[in-house]
């Protein structure tokens, strides 16, 4: 008898954690070539699929690094966090939401701000986290951008901001709102002092934040596939109840639309924005 | 607070029953008075039903289809209206309307979405939803404006921006992004009045001022309450509550500090008389006019960028906010 009672414990360990968990983390599937892939192939890759070229998201944290001269930079304004000024709750509290979202991610919220250097030029570089709540914009993402705008200038410094965000966020209602507003208002700011602001627009760059910074800056470049569009392509085909065509609000169709300056991959995106700082800036530092 | 409105609309609607009986027989003088004391009550009583309407019942006044529009405004607040048209990219956006009129006298810019009365009117007027070259259009006229020195009037009634597979191709994000920037450098006086739906970002569009007016029936919201639910309560039936819970009237707004002031409507709303709803709003885009005219075109520009700057709820996280925090979760 109690070697039956062992046996069945054995089986059940082995079903429920050591297979799914552990392949889980060895392989990655791509979501467009639906090849399986080493995950460490794809993380040395620059999380690009070795095989299609398909750009996985990354976190803000990573962008950063992957951006800076030698990883490298001080971050800004990590401490700041929202007040829930609407009290907002829906099927959960948005209080709740951000607990779960700051434990999830280790940020305070949707944005990591930081100062640094990019081929030798003074440069600070925004970058919104994807994971915290879709990227989405509320009063926090505003004010550290609007924020990292004043200290370009202040500091005569180029800016970058790498966007990955679903728009405003909600929860904060008219406040998201007007932090499109307050970051145009900053940018016009930065483009009368003429320094440079390199807007790079990644999977996916919707609503609220493509129709404020993310297409204001002197260059737009995006990553190749990513969505980009003012209305999501949901509530776009509610409305017109037509079938969308096939690339729709990519970046490649932005880019023939004229709406980009270029469609760059993740693995020449340094090289690419080096260059252009090259052309703005007077010298390094 | 729904429950609560129902019953003071149902006492409402008593009372009103009761004064227009007692009517044609009041001949008395104590007759009269009472009349006169029912009277005194009933409007009380709106007042009170006023501070107690659901938000749900805001939206429904904003979106009434007799609402007086930007035209109707146009009309009863300018003199020497001329239209002008186009983008000079593109095309003519008849959801956005932009003109060279007269405010008492003085030459102005207006500009404002336009929605239809009639089936076709509003298709030609594509539900005041404009599309690229309708921000276009009105960024042009601004232009215009601050080429001769001349005030901006922006009047906001809008569903939201054109959600179109044309207007995505023609850069609608683009459109509003750079009238935001613009706008918010402009060298003359803007002054912005949301008159019924302020729709997100197509809203904001026009939406960048020295001073922000709102009726006292208009909405601004991030998104509509429809679309909210949907997201959220995955239920668009939920709309009454995601329109509480977004804290889009003007009341609400006034109380955040991201509006200036409301402008009162006549009592029942807007929709039940055009010539009493401009006279009102009237009085306050002439008071707003004097008090931006005064200031120095370089202070004004300092202020509107303080005003967009100080907009935003946020502090710096104590070790007891973070515990608190870390709680919740």
């Amino acid at each position: 008898m109690p070697l039956f009672r062992k046996k069945k414990r054995l089986r059940k360990l082995e079903r429920a954690e050591e297979r799914t968990v552990r392949t889980e983390g060895v392989f990655i599937k791509c979501e467009k070539c639906r090849e399986v892939l080493y995950r460490k192939d794809v993380e040395e890759n620059l999380r690009v699929c070795p095989k299609c070229g398909y750009h996985f998201k990354i976190s803000a944290r990573r962008r950063l690094e992957l951006l800076f001269d030698e990883g490298q930079y001080q971050e800004h304004d990590a401490q700041l966090v929202t007040t829930d000024p609407l009290n907002f709750v829906d099927k959960k509290s948005y209080k709740q939401r951000l607990a779960e979202m700051q434990k999830a991610t280790g940020l305070l919220d949707a944005v990591i701000t930081g100062e640094g250097t990019l081929g030798g030029y003074r440069t600070i570089i925004a970058a919104m986290e994807y994971q915290f709540i879709g990227g989405s914009m509320g009063s926090v993402v505003g004010e550290k951008i609007a924020r990292a705008i004043e200290r370009a200038e202040q500091g005569r410094m180029a800016l970058i901001i790498v966007s990955c965000s679903g728009g405003a966020r909600m929860m904060e209602g008219v406040f998201s709102l007007m932090q499109m507003a307050k970051i145009a208002a900053a940018l016009a700011r930065l483009d009368e002092a003429r320094l440079p602001y390199i807007s790079v627009l990644t999977d996916p760059t919707t609503g609220g934040v493509t129709a404020s910074f993310a297409m204001l800056g002197d260059l737009n470049i995006a990553e190749p596939g990513a969505l980009i569009g003012f209305a999501g392509p949901r509530v776009i085909q509610q409305t017109i109840r037509q079938k969308l065509p096939e690339g729709f609000q990519r970046s490649e169709f932005l880019l023939r639309h004229g709406m980009l300056d270029a469609v760059v991959p993740r693995k020449e995106l340094r090289p690419y924005l080096i260059r252009a700082l090259g052309f703005m800036m007077d010298g390094r530092r | 607070m729904e429950e609560e409105f129902e019953q003071l609309d149902g006492e409402r609607r008593q009372l009103e029953q009761k004064i227009a009986e007692l009517l044609p027989v009041a001949s008395t003088e104590e007759a009269r008075r009472e009349l006169q004391r029912l009277r005194t009550r009933l409007q009380r009583l709106e007042e009170r039903i006023l501070a107690h309407m659901p938000a749900m019942g805001r939206v429904k006044l904003a979106r009434h289809p007799d609402r007086p529009y930007t035209l109707d405004f146009i009309e009863r607040l300018f003199t020497d209206f001329s239209e002008i048209h186009g983008d000079r990219r593109f095309a003519d956006d008849p959801a956005m309307v932009c003109g060279m009129a007269r405010f008492h006298g003085e030459p102005v810019v207006v500009i404002g979405q336009q929605k239809g009365r009639d089936l076709k009117e509003r298709q030609y007027r594509n539900f005041g939803m404009a599309k690229p070259e309708g921000y276009r259009k009105a960024l042009r006229a601004m232009k215009l404006a601050e080429k001769f020195n001349r005030p901006v009037f922006t009047l906001i009634d809008t569903p939201g921006a054109y959600p179109g597979i044309d207007a995505e191709e023609r850069g609608q994000a683009e459109a509003i992004a750079y009238n935001l920037r613009e706008m918010a450098r402009l060298r003359t006086p803007i002054i912005v009045t949301i008159t019924g739906e302020g729709g997100s970002g197509g809203a904001l569009g026009i939406g960048v001022g020295d001073i922000i007016n709102m009726l006292e029936n208009a909405i601004y919201s991030v998104i509509s309450p429809e679309g909210c639910a949907a997201i959220l309560w995955k239920d668009a039936g939920q709309a009454d509550k995601a329109a509480e819970g977004l804290k889009l009237t003007a009341q609400d707004l006034l109380s955040l500090g991201l509006i200036d002031r409301i402008v009162p409507e006549p009592r029942g709303g807007a929709h039940l008389d055009y010539d009493e709803a401009a006279r009102l709003l009237d009085t306050y885009l002439v008071e707003a006019l004097a008090r931006v005219s005064e200031l120095p075109i370089d202070e004004l520009l300092q202020r509107r960028y303080e005003k967009f700057r100080r907009m935003g709820a946020f502090q710096e996280a104590t070790e007891e906010i973070l515990r608190q925090l870390t709680n919740a979760g």
